[in-house]
């Protein structure tokens, strides 16, 4: 039981002692992607070979530290070198790099950098690895920090993603955790709590935007039994960051509740969770049974008197729940349809009682703010939009991962210099922000500064940080339309502006991008989602024709060039293009034998033909062709007629 | 606690609390009812809605409204194609087609064998690693249209259930058989 | 939240005319008690406001804010300015309407609304051709009045609907008609079957009546209805 700050440190050290063992210790990123990147065998690989080793050798599964593109990602731990990091690590590489590693010496293939010190944003330390003897090739790799990919990076938010295991209360405490609610409970009262949270200039990272402190003081206002509420059912198609706080570090979103509990006064707590998700409601479960064995969740916290504790609800798999008074019907165990009522949840929330709800970013972001002070987190950003932001940078971009970056950074600074750019050299498109609910940011507004007020201006919006990159391969028209079918499925279906709005717009997009458009469907677009902006029940129904809108604002070319020359530019949409065996063709059947359809004929050593009707446009001979022989028409040139 | 003003007493409040999350168990017992029997009978539905004290009609709204129940018994592995955005500008949907012809089912639908149930998703979380399908609970990363034969085969039951029938093979290393942590 | 710090009555205007509300009252309330006519489709007296229909919208401007709401729960304040057919408000009523015609252009109900708004035909294509517009007025009246519960929702987005449960016949239909009399498209009808049945809710829009089971009769009509020719 930790109750006082003696216990505390008691705990820290031994975390410490895990963290940093007298010891080799290896470890590999176990979160969802990593282990679909192949983590899991490189572990096993791992455990094997230090089962070897024997005396103390450990191996450790941490979270994700952003960087996806590289991944699976092992990092080794040996008192007197730095941490070094592989990545792309093969199951059968690891013999090989760790036999070398306690023999003194260094594997230079996959060595992807190294670190030398590691900031402890709670504290205000860094934490400095005692060197000697450090081989010159691990002493003239590339810090990991000083990467194109990490250089700009301020993880605070993800401030032990990847660093600790998120299994280990322990490792939580030793960097740090739990002496922001320490701090809070115990020199503090509610309202300046609420008055430091204010000053910081935290705004909900889930979406709207909403001052956190704000928030919290109307609901300390309400009278009631009032509860908090962690939203994470991140349902936004191409946002993760918040699976991989929950993956990476649990117990920084479970201090951030405590926090914002005591500041509200409030004894019980939900986390909404997605289904989706089960490495992430594993994880959570894991830290909310540590902390309550050590005394963390229950009653009398620290001795103080506070009494709080959490439940875990998941969610059932409805996009909508992420509307918040949706997502209370859910936890009240009915459907998740926004309420009708213009009372704002902060009064009558879950159960009609005073509920404050925000998203995991933001609650993982509290603890800091409690420990470093609300002038230190708004020194971090601009203004208007204090402290740092998570994006999750994914699409047709070189380095996919998380970026934890201040806010103000620009546009093109995520995607090129973080990014890497656009693979294969192709050309910038548009960048999708906000989810369903934002917009696609064109190439002209790439030195747009990412904030809150700024992409709003744009026409789209922060949501909870999913930027999608798209290239000249993209059509934003099938952008728009796969929004609208996303959002069609997903509306609750109460109100009918939203449902048959809905309904309507993807009938109209659907028959665009079939080349059956007509002109003036772009005018009755406009006109229906400006009315279903104005005139939806809820933000669901407000902001779902934003795709489509900002898709016309800024690509309507694209639009017409569907409707007046029955084209895709982008050669995306099947009814309009068409592929063709050129006579690059050597006759090797590679694409007779992939083709699903068998719409391929051809003798070896002779060039190949498609046969139009039977074709699915699946493209498959295309990606697999060695020798450039297939071409994609961006206008059917076999005015045969559509095949399916 | 000087916050607790109100007429209600905060034991009032705790009781009230535990009658209203009795109402609230229904999502979690439906959960747990879908993973039990892969779908949610009829008769379980009926049990649940009369131990809870809440009409059928309102059970049923629930269980159609939340992706995650199903009416219909689903398959052995449940494959879940994801159809989020970075998945979608990846070819998430020729993927989906690729899965439903090599299968021979439409989205949602089940196979003959009740072996798998395939359905489209919307967005697993692992857009860096796009297109992923979802198979049971293990995430397959950068999918293939050309890739997917193999991808079945894997859950295939064509391989040994009980090793009488199959017996081990001579060869010496066996590379393709399963990897390991399964 | 403003408008919650008052007592008792409330001075307001609407449309320029000044009227007088209670706490706890909604604009659509005190409108139609001073004879104001805003348009409603989900909204029933005997029932809770459910605000779907979206044709209740008005615009209130409040201090220097003027935003649009939905009368049904928009709750009155002193002072608040409404405004019952500005340009915004008929355009979205207008956008409504269209919408619900292509939806169910059957429905006399709403083909004599959409007149009244200037539309004659949707330009929105038939996807469904539904007389039921999901307005829930007979699943709240079954639930909130009769008790009953015996119709519900089902599904969601586009795939919304209302059925019984399990789509099949309800036990729980006592055969009373209300569904039948409070919906305001005829899209509900009942059948005398004369059988014995425990139930009569067989399609969503096709329900069957058992046996009354005091007198054993029972013959409803269905297909004169309000609003209705």
């Amino acid at each position: 039981m930790i109750k006082s700050l003696a216990d505390l440190e008691k705990v820290a050290s031994e975390g410490e002692r895990r963290i940093h063992p007298p010891h080799l210790k290896v470890m590999v990123g176990a979160a969802t992607c990593g282990i679909a990147s192949g983590a899991k065998d490189v572990i096993h690989a791992v455990e094997e070979t230090l089962k070897q080793f024997g005396n103390g050798a450990a191996s450790a599964r941490t979270g994700c530290i952003g960087m996806c593109y590289e991944e699976p990602l092992m990092d080794i731990l040996k008192p007197g070198w730095p941490r070094i990091t592989y990545s792309h690590v093969k199951p059968e590489q690891v013999a090989e790099i760790l036999s070398a590693v306690k023999e003194g010496k260094v594997v230079k293939e996959g060595l992807l950098g190294k670190i030398e010190e590691i900031e402890d944003y709670t504290r205000n330390t860094r934490y400095r690895y005692p060197l000697e003897n450090v081989p010159p090739e691990i002493a003239a790799v590339e810090n990991l920090f000083g990467l194109e990919f990490t250089a700009k990076q301020q993880h605070i938010a993800m401030r032990n993603c990847g660093i600790i295991d998120p299994e280990s209360i322990e490792e939580y405490i030793a960097r740090g955790g739990y002496r922001g609610l320490y701090r809070v409970l115990t020199e503090m009262k509610p309202d300046e709590v609420i008055d430091m949270v204010d000053a910081s200039g935290l705004r909900g990272r889930g979406g709207g935007g909403f001052g956190t402190g704000r928030k919290w003081r109307y609901c300390k206002a309400a009278e009631g039994y009032r509860y908090v509420i962690c939203n994470a059912d991140e349902g936004d198609p191409g946002a993760y960051m918040d699976r991989s706080l929950l993956e990476g570090d649990p117990h920084s979103i479970l201090e951030g509740m405590l926090i914002g509990a005591f500041a509200i006064g409030s004894q019980q707590g939900y986390v909404y969770v997605r289904a989706e998700y089960p490495l992430a409601v594993k994880r959570l479960e894991k830290a909310i049974d540590d902390a309550r064995v050590h005394g963390l969740l229950g009653s009398d916290i620290f001795g103080t008197g506070f009494n709080f504790d959490l439940r875990i609800v998941k969610g059932g798999g409805a996009f909508v729940c992420g509307e918040s008074t949706a997502l209370m019907a859910s936890i009240e165990g009915k459907p998740g349809e926004p309420r009708a009522k213009y009372v704002h949840t902060v009064e009558k929330g879950l159960w009609n009682q005073p509920t404050t709800l925000n998203n995991v970013e933001t609650w993982a972001n509290v603890p800091v703010i409690a420990v470093r002070g609300a002038e230190w987190f708004a020194s971090i950003g601009n203004p208007e939009s204090t402290g740092t932001k998570i994006f999750s940078l994914v699409g047709k971009v070189n380095r996919a991962g998380l970026v934890e970056v201040p806010m103000g950074i620009t546009l093109r600074e995520i995607i090129y210099d973080i990014g890497g750019g656009i693979p294969e050299g192709k050309k910038f498109k548009a960048v999708q922000t906000g989810g369903p609910s934002g917009g696609c940011i064109p190439a002209n507004l790439l030195d747009l500064e990412v904030d809150f007020d700024r992409l709003w201006e744009a026409g789209s919006m922060m949501g909870s940080g999913g930027m999608i990159v798209m290239d000249s391969e993209t059509c934003m028209v099938d952008v728009a339309k796969f929004f609208t079918e996303f959002l069609k499925d997903e509306s609750c279906g109460k109100c009918v502006p939203c449902r048959e709005g809905l309904s309507q717009t993807h009938e109209i997009l659907k028959r665009i991008t079939e080349g059956e458009g007509q002109e003036s469907d772009l005018d009755l677009l406009e006109e229906l989602g400006k009315a279903m902006q104005d005139s939806s029940l809820c933000a669901l129904g407000g902001s779902a024709p934003n795709p489509v809108l900002s898709t016309l604002r800024f690509f309507r070319d694209e639009y017409l060039e569907h409707i007046k020359n029955k084209r895709c530019p982008a050669g995306v949409c099947t009814a309009l293009i068409n592929f063709e065996i050129n006579e690059n063709c050597t006759g090797c059947t590679l694409c007779v034998r992939n083709c699903p359809v068998d719409a391929i004929t051809g003798e070896r050593k002779q060039v190949h033909v498609i046969d139009q009707d039977a074709c699915i446009k699946c493209g498959v001979c295309l990606d697999v062709c060695k020798f450039d022989a297939v071409t994609r028409n961006t206008r059917n040139t076999h005015s045969g007629g559509k095949s399916q | 606690m000087d916050q607790l003003k109100g007429l209600v007493s905060e034991n009032a409040y705790t009781i009230l609390n535990e009658v209203e999350e009795k109402r609230a168990s229904l999502i979690a017992a439906l959960q747990e009812l879908q993973v039990r029997y892969r779908y949610l009978p009829e008769a379980a539905m009926r049990q649940v809605a009369a131990r809870l004290r809440i009409p059928v009609a309102q059970v049923y709204h629930v269980a159609t409204f939340y992706s995650a129940f199903s009416l219909k018994p689903k398959g052995k592995h449940i494959i879940n194609v994801c159809l989020g955005t970075a998945c979608h500008v990846k070819g998430a949907s020729l993927i989906m087609d690729r899965f439903k012809r090599d299968l021979g089912v439409e989205q949602d639908e089940t196979t003959r064998d009740g072996q798998f149930t395939l359905q489209g998703v919307r967005c697993v979380g692992c857009c860096s690693i796009a297109p992923a399908v979802m198979i049971d609970e293990e995430t397959h990363a950068h999918v293939r249209q050309d890739k997917v034969p193999e991808i079945i085969k894997k859950y295939r039951p064509s391989s040994p259930v009980t090793p009488v029938r199959h017996p081990p093979e001579p060869s010496p290393s066996s590379q393709t058989s399963g990897k390991p942590g399964k | 939240m403003s408008h919650a710090d008052w007592e008792g009555q409330a001075k307001f205007t609407i449309d320029g005319r000044e009227v007088v509300g209670y706490k706890g009252e909604t604009i659509l309330e005190v409108a139609r008690r001073e004879g104001f006519d805003i348009p409603t489709l989900c909204y029933h007296e005997a029932l809770e406001p459910y605000a779907a229909c979206r044709l209740c919208l008005v615009e209130v401007t409040t201090g220097r804010r003027t935003k649009l709401v939905t009368s049904c729960i928009y709750e009155v304040a002193p002072d608040i300015e409404v405004k019952t057919s500005t340009e915004r408000v008929i355009r979205n009523r207008k956008a409504v309407l269209e919408l619900l015609l292509a939806r169910a252009p059957d429905a006399s109900l709403i083909q004599k609304l959409a007149r009244e708004y200037g539309i004659e035909k949707s330009r929105y294509p038939l996807v469904l051709n539904d007389k039921c517009i999901l307005c829930g007025l007979c699943v709240r009246a079954c639930h909130e009045i009769i008790g009953a519960s015996a119709i519900g929702f089902i599904d969601r987005g586009t795939e919304r609907h209302v059925g019984p449960p399990i789509e099949r016949l309800s036990e729980r239909c006592i055969g009373c008609g209300t569904c039948v009399y409070i919906c305001p498209t005829a899209a509900i009808t009942l059948k005398d079957v004369s059988k014995p049945m425990p139930g009569v809710h067989k399609h969503p829009y096709d329900y069957e009546a058992p046996d009354c089971s005091i007198c054993g009769e029972m013959n409803l009509e269905s297909e004169s209805k309000v609003g209705e020719k």
